[in-house]
This record gives structure tokens, sequence and C-alpha cells, in this order.
């Protein structure tokens, strides 16, 4: 490890040169495409959109960036929050419940407000809508990779954790040695399930208008709003393939090597059968120079995650304050809490009273309703469809290894590109819009279901499918005692994904346009949008509201259940 | 730095430590514990599971603090993680993404050594403990054994004056720990290791008598110190030598005398029906009764020849030993154990002939399970919640303590068919599970 550097110092090889090209390449192309995103701005100037397909890579390439600069803004986030709501007893009373509030409520819902906010924030300047838009991946992304890290540092293995102390690591040494590394694996799959989620708001994000306000940012999510609004279908196909190619390398320059790097960090000390490749990784393991020019770089971060950052050595001073006095302060804490929820409410309920009536509360509700029985509709119906076909793949390991990434690419793809297609044959065949556009909301996240069942079905023992066989269990039996009960847990885990993703989609499926057209399915989905459009602030935050309240609930009273239900039936011991 | 010649190297002076019940009460784990700890020498603390024998080694490295009494480290007060003390662990406790070399090299970061002095430290430890060669590999492509020399290594890499270890080859096989051992008695021995004191936590008994000086045996719920035994048996020592044989025997009858003593004297201070119990499989019981009542027992067997015997470790014979007795099925005294009438009837019996003597016996000498039928009789739809008992356990127990003594009841119950239980709704009930769900 420290010593033979030497040995590398001869040659440059051809993989160094195909790696240096690989990253010049991409810094030169980032970096140009940066440089715009901070260009002067006023809001009478819209710039116009291209639908020429040359202008669709610069597009996507906007819109990638936006994207990295999201994941990015989320790690960071992530690594701050959760490590507060981990660390504080106290912070994380305060902080889980905001977290999982703010993973309910409809990323698009406030994508009004925020641009307002961004837009004053930095006024004349590309910054804001930029940053408007970033924002909205950022919601889209932070949260569930939040969960994961929290979980991690909740879950640090006893062992390790008396190791570190008995050490006497500091904080800093302690939480770049143990508290990173253990959730890396977790954090990394979040991320990519979070990529996956962000490109859906991205390209939603990208052309927005508020009132009188219209915001265009150059990227595909704007290069099909002007398709739309010109009915271009080619242009929607083009759209597409940019995407898709925009994903795929995605998929390949980061996510593959994040992956297979990340599984160095596997917590299981057993070697398992099948390691994830990246042949990213390889190129650059095969780059000799490379590897030389950033030995430095990595000695310096060895330096800084091994320095101790800390005057006193990290003593647990285990705190001997009474039972008592903790509870009292403990109690004091959560009143302050609920007494600042009060005078939340109460200011709202004072702001908007003017403005808003009971009747507003009972359009919402009826709305909501209506997008609540389209959701179950639709999950059912996934569900019906989806298990048993990703019980069937996941039972064959080698047809699971071929759909599992195309199921994943699927789930990646932001599914508003198709909206458009769909919506021009509902205008074609005159179909009713408030039946056929709700199969909209879930084109998106039904994949999540198939996936994991899949990963559920090929996890299956495979000493129980064999005692199934020899027992002779055919037909509905199977289904019902062996295969539903074992994927059960990874069907919810899916599930309640895709559901949480169809209340979003409703926000941009619900109300669609097709040039002039507009098709108007109602529901909850749609009313946030139309009072998006008129600029109706109050009745966009009741509609988030009312929306996040049917998310919460419905996670609460009907998921999480489900899901210690299912996770105790399959438990064994 | 101290002055280690005035001082012992660990003075711990009326330790105690509970754990909060929900009522907020305390739940006495170890009580009043004294000991010193002299340097260069090897301290075994021996007890069963439950003894608080991990709690206490976790005092003694700072990771936890006693709920009373005062540790002195080499003279100083001991309030967390102290340099100079290091742990080996059960479970090894390796970082699985950090290589063998970066794993021993953890040890040293709280210390500010230079570079060349850090990695020179690090390979003599790695020399020293027989992992050359191994520096660049993984725990995961490791062997148990292996695992747990990387485990030592970090300890000893940073020259501790006081080694701690945490119950350190039982998560190995018999070959592994026998040869891990005899290499680090054999490097102790020798001198080649840095002068040192250890602590060595452990419920092996052969081990115990194997390695330390002294041997400290604690007893279960809470952990208090029972007896006291200086092993001067000289190094390196056989199980073969009869004077070794003599020491393993009398610790079994001190851990057979306290087991039934403190059986008693739980009924006695709180009534009937509170003693937590063993969670003991049937099959093990009927497995157990059926070898001791067959030759060459006949019924009556010394536990250590029993423990040899069946390869069995205390944690797995005193359990055993222990249910029988306090079911009336067996007798224990001065480290044997010896099938009264009924035990010697339930080992000729067939399965119905069994279980119809297992009930009665449950009925008869588990106050808790005669308890539980009788508030089920009483009740009119024969049906309780498993919180109403689980909270009155509680009084006197842990909640894990509390909810092994229901899973213990309730598995002989099902054996017996005295009542069942429903986990999905946890309710016991006297009605079969099949009855009512149809």
């Amino acid at each position: 490890m420290q010593k033979g550097g030497l040995r590398y110092l001869r040659t440059l090889s051809w993989w160094d040169l195909l790696a240096i090209l690989l990253i010049l390449a991409i810094v030169i192309v980032f970096g140009s495409t940066a440089h715009q995103m901070t260009a002067p701005f006023a809001i009478s100037e819209q710039p116009r959109i291209s639908l020429s397909p040359w202008a669709l890579p610069a597009y996507t390439l906007r819109t990638t960036i936006r994207m990295l600069i999201g994941l990015a803004a989320s790690l960071l986030f992530t690594l701050i929050y959760a490590t507060l709501a981990a660390k504080s007893r106290r912070a994380e009373l305060l902080l889980l419940p905001i977290l999982d509030v703010l993973q309910s409520v409809p990323v698009l819902g406030y994508l009004s407000f925020t641009t307002i906010l961004f837009i004053s924030l930095f006024p004349y300047t590309w910054l804001g809508p930029e940053l408007a838009a970033i924002f909205a991946i950022f919601t889209a992304q932070a949260w569930n990779m939040t969960f994961s890290f929290y979980q991690a540092l909740k879950t640090i293995p006893d062992d390790l954790d008396e190791a570190s102390r008995c050490f006497r690591l500091t904080a800093w040494q302690r939480f770049w040695r143990l508290e990173v590394p253990f959730a890396l694996p977790g954090l990394v799959w979040n991320m990519m399930m979070s990529m996956a989620g962000g490109w859906f708001f991205v390209v939603a994000a990208e052309a927005i208008t508020v009132g009188r306000l219209r915001i265009i940012l150059p990227g595909v999510g704007s290069y099909l709003a002007q398709a739309i609004a010109t009915r271009d279908i080619p242009a929607v196909g083009w759209s597409i393939v940019a995407m898709a190619i925009a994903i795929i390398l995605c998929d390949q320059l980061l996510f593959r090597p994040l992956v297979a790097w990340a599984d160095n960090f596997r917590f299981e000390q057993a070697p398992v059968g099948a390691t994830p490749k990246s042949w990213v990784i390889d190129l650059f393991r095969k780059a000799r120079f490379i590897h030389l020019t950033v030995k430095p770089v990595r000695q310096g971060l060895q330096w800084i995650i091994r320095s101790r950052f800390s005057l006193s050595s990290a003593r647990n001073q285990t705190a001997v304050t009474g039972v008592l006095k903790r509870r009292v302060t403990g109690f004091a804490w959560v009143m302050l809490l609920i007494s600042a929820l009060l005078y939340t409410g109460w200011k709202f309920f004072v702001f908007s009273q003017p403005e808003l009536t009971l009747s507003d509360l009972g359009i919402v509700l009826e709305n909501g309703g209506i997008t609540l029985i389209r959701v179950i509709v639709l999950i059912s119906l996934a569900t019906l469809v989806w298990v048993p076909v990703g019980i069937i793949i996941g039972l064959r390991p080698r047809l699971s290894q071929q759909i599992q990434p195309v199921a994943q690419f699927l789930a990646a793809f932001p599914a508003n590109l198709f909206f458009p297609i769909a919506v021009f044959f509902i205008v074609r065949f005159h179909l009713t819009p408030s039946i056929w556009l709700s199969p909209l909301m879930i084109l998106g996240t039904q994949w999540y279901i198939l996936f994991n069942v899949i990963a559920g079905a090929s996890a299956f023992p495979g000493d129980l499918r064999e005692a199934g066989a020899m027992l002779r269990v055919r037909g509905w039996n199977w289904w019902r005692k062996i295969m539903i009960p074992a994927v059960l847990p990874y069907y919810i885990t899916g599930a309640i994904t895709a559901s949480g993703g169809a209340w979003n989609a409703s926000i941009v499926s619900e109300i669609v346009n097709w040039g002039p057209t507009t098709l108007n399915g109602s529901g909850l989905g749609a009313y946030i949008a139309q009072m998006t459009t008129a600029g109706d602030y109050p009745r966009i935050a009741l509609g988030i509201a009312v929306m996040s309240s049917f998310v919460i609930t419905m996670n609460h009273l009907f998921w999480r259940p489900l899901y210690a239900f299912a996770a105790r039936r399959t438990r064994l011991g | 730095m101290p002055n280690n010649k005035i001082y012992p190297v660990l003075e711990m002076k009326n330790i105690c430590k509970g754990f909060a019940k929900p009522s907020g009460e305390a739940l006495p784990v170890l009580s009043d514990i004294s000991l010193t700890l002299q340097k260069g020498e090897i301290l075994g603390l021996l007890g069963r599971s439950g003894s608080g024998k991990s709690t206490f080694l976790r005092i003694t490295a700072g990771l936890i603090s006693a709920s009373s009494g005062e540790v002195r480290y080499c003279g100083k007060l001991l309030n967390g993680p102290e340099e100079g003390i290091s742990v080996v662990f059960q479970t090894f406790a390796l970082f699985p993404w950090l290589t063998v070399y970066e794993n021993v090299q953890l040890g040293l970061d709280s210390l500010h050594l230079g570079t060349s002095e850090m990695h020179e430290r690090v390979m003599s430890a790695i020399d020293l403990i027989g992992l050359d060669g191994f520096q660049s590999a993984y725990p995961r492509e490791l062997s148990g054994g292996m695992r747990q020399r990387v485990g030592l290594a970090r300890a000893l890499v940073i020259h501790p004056t006081l080694l701690l270890m945490d119950e350190p080859f039982s998560a190995l096989d018999v070959l592994t720990a026998e040869i891990l051992r005899s290499d680090l008695m054999d490097l102790w021995t020798g001198h080649q290791l840095p002068p040192m004191s250890v602590l060595l936590v452990t419920h092996n008994i052969e081990e115990a008598v194997l390695m330390c000086d002294r041997i400290i045996i604690l007893s279960s719920n809470p952990g208090r110190i029972t007896a006291e035994i200086p092993v001067r048996l000289p190094h390196p020592r056989s199980r073969m030598d009869t004077r070794f044989q003599d020491v393993v025997d009398e610790i079994y009858s001190i851990l057979t005398s306290r087991t039934t003593e403190l059986i008693h004297a739980q009924i006695q201070t709180h009534g009937e029906r509170v003693e937590p119990l063993p969670g003991v499989s049937t099959n093990l019981i009927e497995g157990f009764v059926e070898t001791l009542a067959n030759s060459p027992y006949n019924g009556k067997a010394e536990l250590s020849e029993l423990a040899n015997e069946l390869t069995l470790e205390i944690d797995d014979l005193f359990p055993i030993a222990e249910t029988l007795y306090i079911l009336k099925f067996a007798d224990l005294r001065e480290g044997e154990i010896k099938l009264t009438e009924n035990g010697l009837l339930f080992a000729k019996g067939g399965t119905e002939e069994r279980k119809k003597l297992f009930k009665y016996h449950l009925l008869e000498y588990l106050p808790l399970a005669s308890h539980i039928k009788h508030v089920l009789d009483e009740r009119e739809d024969h049906r309780a919640p498993r919180i109403r008992f689980q909270s009155e356990l509680e009084d006197y127990m842990t909640q894990g303590r509390a909810e092994r003594t229901l899973n213990a009841v309730i598995a002989w119950a099902r054996y017996a068919e005295l009542f069942s239980y429903d986990d999905n709704s946890r309710t016991f009930s006297i009605i079969p599970v099949s009855a009512h769900k149809a």
C-alpha cells in the first residue's frame, strides 16, 4: 500500500490516456455549460427554445448538471441533518417528524413558492430560477437519502461503536472512519433511487408558470414544453431519446462505479457471490499514471479523515443528570415544539382567513378523495400485474439479471416525457380525460413495485422453493402460501414508493395540455396545478397541506402497520 | 503518568450497576463488586450469561459508567476510555472496510506518532501475532481465527497497560480457539508481549483455569462475586494434570451450590412465580434426561464430566440443569446432578406419559405456569393478553429477561399442552389455537 509507488512511474499506459480523455471531456463539457447558468436574466426576455434535435444535447446536459448539483446538495444536507438527528435526542424529536412531513409534501406543490423566493433572493441573474429548479430536484432527492443515513447511524453495530470509543477516536475521525463507511452502501443505493426520482421533477420544474411569472430554463423539460405547445410529436420522440441516453450515461459513468466502490463497505463479513462491477472503475485501476497523480490527493484526504480536529480527546462524559431532571427538560422541549406548531397553524389560519372559506376546504377534500381513489385503484392494478410478473422473473436468476436493470431504467425514466403521446391519443379518440388520464400517474412509479418484487423473489431461499416443489404445492396455493408471503415485505417497500410517487405525479398528470387543448381529469393534483397557474397562493398552500396529510395518513395508518406485520411474519426466530 | 509501582493497575470499589426499569426504579445487574488487579497478573472473571460480566468489562474499559462505586486505573479515577486500556472483543469488532493493516493502525490514530514509528509499530504487532502477509487483506477474506488475531494485534499495538478480553475465543470453533489461546499464552510466558495486566471475561471454565493466575466467580441476577480461586499451576498448563482437574471440579461445585442457593433465595425474597427462567427447549430437556438416565451415568453424573462428554459449555449446561432442578426432575449438589424418581420415569416414558408428567410438574413446581393457567381458568373467555403477565414480571426483572422467561413458559406449556399462545394477537388461551382460528 505505502510502498511500491515507484514501480508505476515508468509508463503512461493507453488506459491513462483513455481515463484522462474521459475526465477532460467531462470537465470541459460541464464547465462551459455551467458558465451560462449564471448569465444575467430578465423576466421579460425568455430564451427561445429551439425544437431542432441538434439543440437537444446541450439542453440535456443542462438538465443533467442541475440534477448533479441537486444531488450534491442533497448529499451535503443528508450528512448534516441526519447526523444532527441521530446524535441529539432533542434534535431528533424535532427533525424526524419534519423529515417525515417533508417527504410527503408533493415536490411540485411548493415549486411555486420556491421559485418566487429564489428569484427575489437573486434578482437579475439566471441563478434565481436555476436555484429554484435545483431546489425542486433537491426536495425530490434529499429525504430518502437522509432517512437512509439516519437509519445507518442508528444501527451502527455495538462492537464497532465500542471499538472506536476504546481507541478514543474524535467525533470527526469517528464520522469518517466508522459512520460514513457503514452507511455508504445504503446511501449510494438511495442516491441512485433519488436520481431516478429526480429526473421526473427536473423535467417538470424547467418550464413553469406561476401567476403572471413564466419561467423557462433551457433543458429537456422546456424543450418538451415547447414541443407540447406546438404539437410536435417528433420533437417529443427526440426528447425521449436524449433523456434515455442521459440516464444510461449517468448510470454507467456515475452510479455503476459508485455502487462497485461502495461494495467495499458492505458490513457482512462473509464473502458473497456476485460483486458489482464497473468498466469505469476497471479503467481507472489500470490507468497507472492517474493512480500516481491522484495519490497525493488521496493521501491528503486520508490525512484529513484521520486528523483529530478536536481540542480535547473525545471523552464520552456520561452525563450524570438525574432521571427526573432529564424528564422535565424533555417534557419542556416537547411542549415548546407543540406550541410552536400550534402557533404556526394559527398564523396560517389568520393569514388565509380573508381568502379561504370552509367551502374551499370542502372542494379540496373532495378533489383529494378523487385522487385517493385513483391512487388506490392504480396501485391495485399495478399490483395485480407486476407482482406475479415480478415473482416469475425473480425466480429465474438469468432472466432477472437481464430484466432488473431494465426495470430500474424504466423507474428512472421521467414518465412525463410520455405524457404528450398518451394525451395525443386521448384527444384523437375523444376519450374521457378523468378516466384515461389516470394511468399517467403511475406510469413512472409502477416499476418500483416490479423491481422490488423481483429482488424479493430472487432472494427467496432455494431450500424453501425445493420444499414447496417436493410437497407438490401448486396453483393458487403456491402463490398464496409460498410466494406472496415471501415477497410481501419487498412488495410493500416498492408499493410505498409507488404510491408516494403517484401522488406527486398527480400534479402534472391530472391536468395536461396538448397545444391549445387542455384536458382536465379533476382531482387534487389538478387543483394544485390550476391554482399554481393562477398564482393563488393560499389555495396552493391548502392543496399542498391536504395532499401531504393524505399521504402521511396513508403511510401511518396503512403502509407502516402492513410492513411491520409482513416483516414479523416472514421472520424466522 | 501516575506511578505504576505504587498503584495497582486496576482498583474497583463497590461497583454497582443498574438499568432503569420503565417504572423508573433501577434493576441491579451488578452488585457491590470490589477487586484489584495487580501489575503483570491475568485475572479471570468467570460467570454464566446474565451475570453481568460483559457489563463489568465495559465499566473497566470506561465505555459505560457504574451507577455507584469507583474505578481507579493506575490510581487515577476512570471516566471514559483511557489511553493504555485496550479491548479484545468477542465479535472481533473489525472494520470491514479497512484492511488488516488499517484496522491495526486504527488503534494508533489517537496517539500522536510519526508516520515511520506508526508503521513500525503496526508491522511489529502484525508480526508478533502471526499475521505476516495478511496486511492488505480485508476482514471478510479471513477465517474467524485470523480475524481474532487482527483483533489481538489491534489491541496490542498501543502497548496497553491493561488488556481487557471479552470472551475472546468464544466465537471460534474449539480447535481454532485452542490454538489462539496457546499462541497467546506462549507469547505471555515467553515475555514477548509488552508488560501489561490482563482481565479475561469468560464463561469457559477450562479456559479460565488454563490462562489465569486468579479466577473470580460471578453469580447471576444480579452479578456479585461469589468466590475467588487462585490458580498456582505453572505454565504451560495441561488438562490432563490432576491438579488442573481439581480446580475445574472446585469451580463446578461452587457454581452448582450457588445456582441452587440462588433459586431458593429468589423464591424467598420475591415470593412465588418470579424467578427468571432459562429458555431451554423441551428437545434439549428430553435428550439430556435420556442421556443421564442411560449408562454409563444411570441417573447420576458429575457436571464437569457431562460437559466434557457432551461438549457443552456452562452456558448450555447450567440452564438445562437449572431447569431440571426447578421442575424437580433432578437434584443438584456439589457439582453433581442426579435424576429424581419422576425424572427417571420421564426418561422411560413415551411421548404421552412424558407430556403428562411434564404438565404435572409445571403446575406443581412452576408457580408462573400455574398462575397463568389459573388466570385463564378464571376468565370467562379463557383468554388473557401477554402484556398482563409481562408487566407483572417486569416488576422483578429486566424487560428482556421477562420476555425470555415468558417465552420459556410458553414453549414448555405448549409441549405439555397446558395452554396455548397466539403470537399474532399476543394472547394466551386454553382453547387450542387451531380451534378458534377456524
